[in-house]
């Protein structure tokens, strides 16, 4: 586990850790030693990062962060506003490669292949791990074509009738076929918001992808169509390997076999999913699940 | 006073009357221990009161300019005794003019009848009774309105609402003022079209394949009559467009995708400024260059091929008018592609797609709206644009498709028509409004078009 000792004590708010519950004053030891607590690293992992950095310009957004994800498991992110989440599950598919100003320093691997090493083909990369974004954003084309579009860029389909099936199981996975088997060749944008996240979702498992990162897919849904969704997720965790961000602690507790607790740009902890909701290693993470503060 | 010089005052006396007004509210708003208890903000009650002292002022000022003279010279006309009234109407314009400008000094007194003499000498004291009365009246009005506005204050006065309403007709005026202008030319262009319709046929005009305007001023002179068949002239618009926009086109959208996909910070910052150059300029300096650069080398390339190219040709005018036009689809296209959100380009690049194929994928088609409205644009400039053409494209009425052959467009043919000395009323020069007709008549379509297809678009897209 990573030791790293360069931040001092004052980065992390202690009015946070101080009023939690009855359990007397809060070990300060983990923020002077910077390390992330539980079990960061496992063994079967699909992607390992190891001391990742991330700035905007000046800015950092992310110290030094060691996790592994795990093959065909769903891990999950958690951590107040602005804590650094999607910058993180963006640096796993490159995809913060679109900022200019963004800066990732570190050792990221898929498959022990390292994701920055100049031979890396960015465009296969994103092709083996797929992503949802938070804000839904679908292409200004048809439903059909929306789904279709990975496909097609990638040749995954020969004739028009693999096409088709491929399509409608995609969008059947996403729980999104009946309310448009209809109007396929209909915008995509002309749908409802949880509608048009549920497109993003059929269009990125459309390529089947070795890695999904979901970066809060079910906060403009339903709840019955979040149902589906976490079904879908674990659906796709048999073969796939999934890394979802959520606000909701129970859809965490719901689909993850990990949660990684993050905190103002660190992650503070990694364990199995039932003790961190239950036994929670460090007191920030407690703090938060119990709804101190975030 | 001069009717100039009691706008400005009348200017001055409704700004003078905002701050009173305005004054006035926030006296009573102190009176009542703040601005909350006025309706509306001290600033409306301001604009209110202006608006009652300039406005009514100002109207009765436009009209009386506007109608001041031609009533003096109805009173002075009457005045005159009977012999020398005028018989018609264009009698009566000349003998009004002669009046006013013996009244101004322009033309001397002497020599000239006596009634003449009165007249003018009538003249200038109605003139001056006038702009007297004037003066009086538009100032007293002005100042009425003001007092009468600012007694009207009170803190329940709902002067924004008065104001929003006032503001509102006024927005409304306009709009009325522009859409009646172009009315007002559409009508002109087509009542003189149909002068020139009363002398050639309709169907001959439209469908004639034959344009040569000369028209002899005697009956007896040979090929007295000329044939005003205007395809060859639409023809000759359409190839040169044509060409144009084979050139600009795909030149403008390209550069206009590496401006905004490809092309670094600074790099942009130079380029597009650069590219917008072009725009400026002008059109004659590209007529030259078209004329005296462009033409010889295709000429001297098409003869080393065994090509006839006539000095003058489509091709010549059609390619520096392309190059003209880049800048418009260039500019216009890396706006509504920059204005493309990054989202769009996220979504395609995770999905594993390489930048030019989110590029040709994504990108273009959610800008498509705007590149086309930027396109139909350059079109109907290329249609509308003359310099060039008739530097560089010649004048004969060829009926050709061959872009080495010399073209004329309709515009170079209005100019052409239009040049030199001519009647108003022969058909001749008749033929440039009908040209002109047919030409507003296509870009209005042109226009039309456009706008039915980007709203199918986004009817798709959004
Ligand atoms: N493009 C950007 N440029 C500069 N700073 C950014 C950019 N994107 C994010 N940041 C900053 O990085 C930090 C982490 O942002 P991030 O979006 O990763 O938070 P998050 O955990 O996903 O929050 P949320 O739960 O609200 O989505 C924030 O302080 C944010 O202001
Ligand atoms: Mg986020």
């Amino acid at each position: 586990m990573n030791t790293s000792t360069t931040l001092g004590v004052g980065t992390l708010p202690m009015s946070a850790t101080q009023d939690v519950s009855g359990a007397g004053p809060v070990n300060i030891e983990l923020t002077a030693t910077q390390a992330t607590v539980g079990s960061a690293q496992i063994p079967n992992a699909k992607m390992t990062v190891r001391n990742v950095n991330i700035f905007y310009g000046e800015k950092q957004a992310i110290y030094d962060v060691n996790v592994d994800i795990g093959k065909n498991q769903v891990i999950a992110m958690i951590g107040p506003s602005g804590c650094g989440k999607s910058t993180f599950l963006r640096s796993l598919n490159r995809m913060n490669d679109t900022i200019d100003s963004c800066r990732v320093e570190g050792d990221i691997r898929i498959d022990d292949e390292n994701l920055y090493s100049p031979k890396l083909d960015v465009v296969e990369l994103r092709a083996r791990v797929g992503m949802v974004f938070q804000k839904p954003n679908p292409f200004p084309k048809s439903i059909y074509d929306n789904v279709a579009y990975g496909p097609k860029i990638h040749g995954l389909a020969d004739t028009r009738v693999d096409l088709d099936e491929m399509v409608e199981r995609s969008l059947r996975k996403a729980g999104l076929w009946d309310e448009v088997k209809d109007r396929l060749f209909q915008a995509g944008t002309g749908l409802s918001g949880g509608q048009q996240q549920r497109l993003c979702i059929a269009r990125a498992i459309a390529v089947s992808p070795e890695v999904i990162l979901m970066d809060e897919p079910c906060s403009a849904l339903d709840p019955i169509a979040t149902a589906r969704i976490e079904e879908l997720i674990e659906e796709l965790s048999q073969n796939f390997t999934i890394a979802i961000v959520t606000h909701s602690m129970q859809q965490a507790a719901r689909v993850s076999q990990r949660t990684a607790y993050f905190h103002l740009g660190r992650l503070i902890e990694v364990n199995p999913t039932e003790q961190v909701f239950t036994n929670p290693e460090h007191s920030l993470t407690e703090s938060y699940i119990t709804g101190r503060f975030g | 006073m001069h009717a100039t010089d009691l706008f400005f005052l009348l200017v001055g006396l409704t700004v003078l009357a905002f701050y009173m007004g305005r004054g006035k509210a926030s006296q009573i708003a102190q009176g009542l221990g703040g601005i909350r208890n006025l309706h509306s903000l001290p600033s409306y009650y301001g604009h209110y009161t202006a608006l009652y002292c300039g406005f009514p002022a100002l109207l009765l000022l436009c009209a009386w300019s506007i109608f001041e003279g031609p009533v003096i010279i109805g009173m002075v006309m009457d005045s005159l005794p009977s012999d020398l009234r005028p018989s018609g109407s264009v009698e009566y314009k000349l003998l009004a003019n002669k009046i006013s400008n013996i009244s101004l000094g322009i033309l001397p007194t002497i020599n000239q009848p006596d009634a003449l003499i009165t007249a003018a000498e009538t003249l200038q004291r109605y003139s001056q009774l006038s702009r007297w009365s004037m003066t009086a009246l538009v100032s007293s009005i002005a100042l009425l309105g003001l007092m009468w506005a600012r007694s009207m204050i009170v803190a329940e006065l709902r002067a924004r609402q008065r104001v929003e309403t006032a503001v509102r007709y006024a927005l409304f005026a306009c709009a009325c003022v522009a859409i009646f202008t172009t009315l007002g030319i559409v009508l002109s262009v087509l009542f003189e079209s149909l002068q020139f319709f009363k002398s050639v046929p309709v169907a001959d005009f439209i469908f004639g394949l034959e344009w040569s305007p000369q028209m002899a001023i005697r009956a007896d002179q040979v090929g007295s009559s000329g044939s005003f068949g205007a395809v060859p002239l639409f023809v000759g618009t359409l190839l040169v467009s044509v060409v144009a926009m084979f050139v600009a086109v795909p030149i403008g959208l390209m550069s206009a995708i590496y401006l905004a996909e490809y092309a670094h910070k600074s790099v942009r910052a130079y380029a597009k400024p650069a590219l917008e150059i072009l725009a400026g300029i002008p059109t004659v300096v590209y007529g030259f260059f078209a004329a005296l650069t462009v033409a010889p080398f295709l000429r001297n390339v098409g003869e080393s091929y065994g090509l006839s190219v006539s000095s003058e040709s489509a091709l010549a005018a059609g390619l520096v008018m392309g190059v003209m036009i880049i800048p418009f689809i260039s500019s216009l296209a890396d706006d509504v592609i920059t204005a493309v959100p990054q989202a769009m380009r996220d979504g395609s690049l995770a999905m594993g797609a390489t930048h030019s194929e989110t590029v040709r994928r994504v990108v273009i088609p959610a800008a498509l709206p705007g590149i086309v409205a930027g396109i139909m644009l350059a079109i109907s400039r290329a249609i509308g644009e003359t310099m060039i053409v008739v530097m560089a494209s010649g004048l004969a009425a060829n009926m050709t498709f061959n872009p080495l052959d010399s073209v004329t467009t309709v515009t170079v043919q209005i100019v052409t028509l239009l040049t030199g000395d001519q009647e108003f009323d022969s058909a001749k020069t008749l033929a440039a409004f009908a040209l002109g007709l047919m030409l507003f008549l296509i870009t209005l379509i042109l226009n039309i078009i456009a706008l039915q297809v980007v709203k199918r678009f986004r009817e798709q897209y959004e």
